[in-house]
């Protein structure tokens, strides 16, 4: 066990990677000597040499294109996006070859992509710097999508993405890198599916669904519900597609409560997916409609709006405060 | 058009013949040429404020455009006011030479707004983040130019990472094939963040130009008189009916990639150096010095202007407030959207429960 911050987390993974399979490469814009405007890939360019981790030229679709080549020819291309903004030039890549590629030839062609993206916002930052597009993803059959909330879950994940010989979307929330936790590099390698989800939290009133950068939103509202005398049970997707929905079950079975948080805007999003499957699933255990506290949908605001579209802890606690029956906003806040 | 290096002043500032582009500023007079200088000593002023904001937690970033002031003022400088301008994030300097107001280039920066100014009041589009995706946007108001039957000019201004995306490529073969009236100006600054160009091309990035069927030049980015003959030279093609014209503008990025760029990771002192010597602006004060226009009242008075200018700059950036929360579900749609209406009351009721310290 050491404690590593969640970048260096994805890095150590990274580089066991690299080191345990002679056929994993990464690829994209400024991840050698730079180490990547993150430095999740710092050292790796060293260590392995340029033929492993390569600084590509500037093009998002190159990357994309030239990894399906790379899986092709039986690599195991780990593609760096720079930022979540800057995926859409390679989109048509993602979603109309890698995606289709396993069932275009009838299973013989494999695509064992990863594509890490640092996504989300809550870094001040400018245009295109902090999109949550995961929901593109998980609309697109043949991708899997994960993201992680902290170092363990990071260094795992970006594992067993990378393992897969499924192509895999890996959503980094990049106001998480910072983030310190003990990481066990064996943790889960063998046992652990990647499509599971974890109780971050027990309780017994509501459940609360959350996945990446909100996880910890999430797990500090449990918190201060609790002085409340409100018992939340905090769980972390960590897969969105496909979603564990028996661990979700389980849970609204107990609360038969449901708030679903992520940063990306509301409509169409997963949010939604989720609400519509538990509802399915276990319509008679619910006590109230699921909740969504997401994004607005309007586009990414500039940096001094941000607190006004990132859901954030006084927003979840409204949520659970409606599905409670509790005097809330939509109520009107005057008992 | 050829391989070789346009350029009409040296590095100390001396002049040099050129038959075929000392016609294109056969006009400027010692009036016009001391007003180019104090432009590239104002737009480095600004820039440099900026950074000092930005170190100081007034803006939130800043790309830096320390030693390309020449390749964007002589081009920005050359147009017309019905002329349109479609750029990336670092031609701050081409922005003001456009008339953009000072406290507008903080906005974006300081994070208050998407967008600095109406692009149309100005002739510039809003500058693109993503890389290489204006060019196209260029080619498309060209056609359109051309199809109104008048002879205004787009430019789009990209660098030299801009050269790889798909966009810039497939800019290049539709302005060939529609013959469009506008300019590629590629500022070669030798870096995308970290990456030098050999990494994007083997080859001067002029040279692509031909191949798309796009006459290219190579012009020595920081002599601003080389700059302003070249883009004169394509400005005239484009207007006259000749389509487009690349302009590969040969500079250096003598800054950071942005004020959260670590370059000492990459960047090698020496060339650094090496580029430091190449000055555009002590260029051009070389220049005029060996003219006699440059004394030193001159240039105390121009230094000064400068100070006055990054003065307003500066209190215009701090007198910018935050926008209203409820102002994030504004101009998302032209005219209302039923789902955005119910969103934008219902947290308009949240916020309401906060007042009076809820
Ligand atoms: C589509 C896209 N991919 C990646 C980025 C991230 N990025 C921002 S600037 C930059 C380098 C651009 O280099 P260049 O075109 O030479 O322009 P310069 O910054 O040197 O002015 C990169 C990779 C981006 N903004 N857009
Ligand atoms: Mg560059």
């Amino acid at each position: 066990m050491t404690e590593l911050t969640l970048s260096r987390a994805i890095g150590t993974g990274l580089r066991r990677a690299l080191a345990d399979d002679p056929k994993v490469v990464l690829l994209g814009e400024d991840i050698g000597k730079l180490g990547g405007v993150f430095r999740v890939t710092d050292g790796l360019q060293e260590e392995f040499g340029r033929d492993r981790v390569m600084d590509t030229p500037l093009a998002e679709a190159g990357i994309l294109g030239t990894a399906v080549g790379l899986a092709f020819r039986g690599y195991r291309p780990v593609c760096e996006i720079q930022f979540d903004g800057f995926i859409y030039p390679a989109f048509d890549q993602i979603v109309a070859q890698v995606a289709k590629m396993h069932y275009r030839t009838a299973g013989s062609v494999t695509m064992p992509i990863t594509v890490r993206v640092p996504y989300g916002g809550g870094i001040g930052a400018v245009e295109h710097h902090s999109e949550s597009p995961e929901a593109y993803f998980t609309h697109t059959s043949g991708l899997r999508v994960v993201s992680c909330s902290n170092p363990q879950d990071a260094h795992t994940l970006i594992r067993q993405a990378i393992a897969s010989d499924d192509p895999v979307l890996f959503f980094e929330p990049k106001r998480r890198y910072w983030v310190k936790g003990e990481v066990d590099e064996e943790f889960g390698q063998q046992t652990l599916a990647m499509g599971a989800a974890r109780v971050a939290r027990e309780g017994t009133d509501v459940t609360l669904v959350a996945y990446g950068p909100l996880v910890a939103t999430a797990l500090d509202a449990a918190g201060a519900a609790s002085d409340d005398g409100i018992s939340i049970e905090v769980i972390d997707l960590r897969s969105l597609s496909p979603i564990d929905f028996d661990t979700v079950e389980a849970s609204v079975r107990k609360t038969g409560r449901l708030v679903i948080t992520h940063e990306a805007q509301q409509f169409g999003g997963l949010g939604a997916e989720i609400a519509a499957s538990i509802t399915d699933r276990c319509f008679f255990s619910l006590e109230a409609a699921p909740a969504r506290v997401t994004g607005f949908d309007v586009p990414y605001p500039p940096a001094k709006l941000e607190e006004h579209f990132l859901p954030d802890l006084d927003r979840l606690l409204d949520a659970v405060d409606r599905v409670l029956g509790r005097t809330n906003s939509l109520t009107g806040w005057k008992a | 058009m050829g391989d070789e290096l346009v350029q009409l002043l040296t590095p100390r500032g001396e002049r040099v013949p050129n038959h075929l582009y000392d016609p294109w500023i056969a006009d400027l007079e010692s009036e016009q040429l001391l007003r180019l200088y104090e432009d590239l000593v104002v737009v480095r002023r600004i820039d440099t404020e900026a950074t000092a904001l930005q170190r100081q937690g007034e803006l939130g970033l800043w790309p830096p455009l320390l030693g390309q002031e020449a390749a964007q003022v002589g081009s920005a400088r050359t147009l017309r006011s019905d002329d349109f301008v479609f750029s990336s994030y670092r031609e701050n300097a081409v922005a003001y030479c456009r008339g953009v107001q000072l406290v507008d280039l903080a906005r974006v920066w300081r994070g208050t707004a998407s967008s600095g100014w109406n692009p149309y009041d100005v002739g510039m589009a809003t500058p693109s983040i993503i890389i290489g995706a204006q060019t196209l946007h260029a080619v498309g108001y060209a056609i359109g130019c051309a199809k109104d039957g008048v002879d205004s000019v787009a430019i789009a201004y990209f660098g030299d990472g801009a050269t790889s995306e798909g966009d810039t490529n497939e800019a290049m073969v539709f302005a060939a094939s529609f013959h469009a009236p506008m300019i590629f100006f590629c500022q070669n600054n030798q870096w995308a963040i970290s990456e030098p160009v050999s990494l994007q091309s083997g080859l001067p990035l002029a040279a692509r130009a031909p191949g798309f069927g796009i006459p290219s030049l190579r012009v020595d980015g920081n002599d601003v008189l080389a700059v302003m003959a070249a883009t004169r030279c394509a400005l005239d093609r484009a207007r006259t009916g000749g389509g487009p014209t690349f302009i590969e503008a040969v500079t250096y990025r003598m800054g950071p990639h942005t004020t959260s760029d670590d370059p000492g990771r990459y960047v090698d002192p020496a060339e650094l150096e090496r580029w430091a010597a190449l000055d555009p602006i002590a260029r051009m004060e070389g220049y005029l010095e060996g003219l006699g226009l440059l004394t030193g009242a001159a240039k105390a008075s121009i230094t000064s202007a400068a100070d006055e200018v990054a003065r307003r700059f500066r209190a215009g950036c701090l007198s910018l407030e935050d926008p209203e929360p409820l102002s994030v579900f504004d101009n998302v749609y032209s005219a209302p959207h039923s789902g955005l209406e119910r969103q934008k009351s219902q947290y308009a009721a949240y916020l309401a429960g906060f007042e009076g310290g809820a």
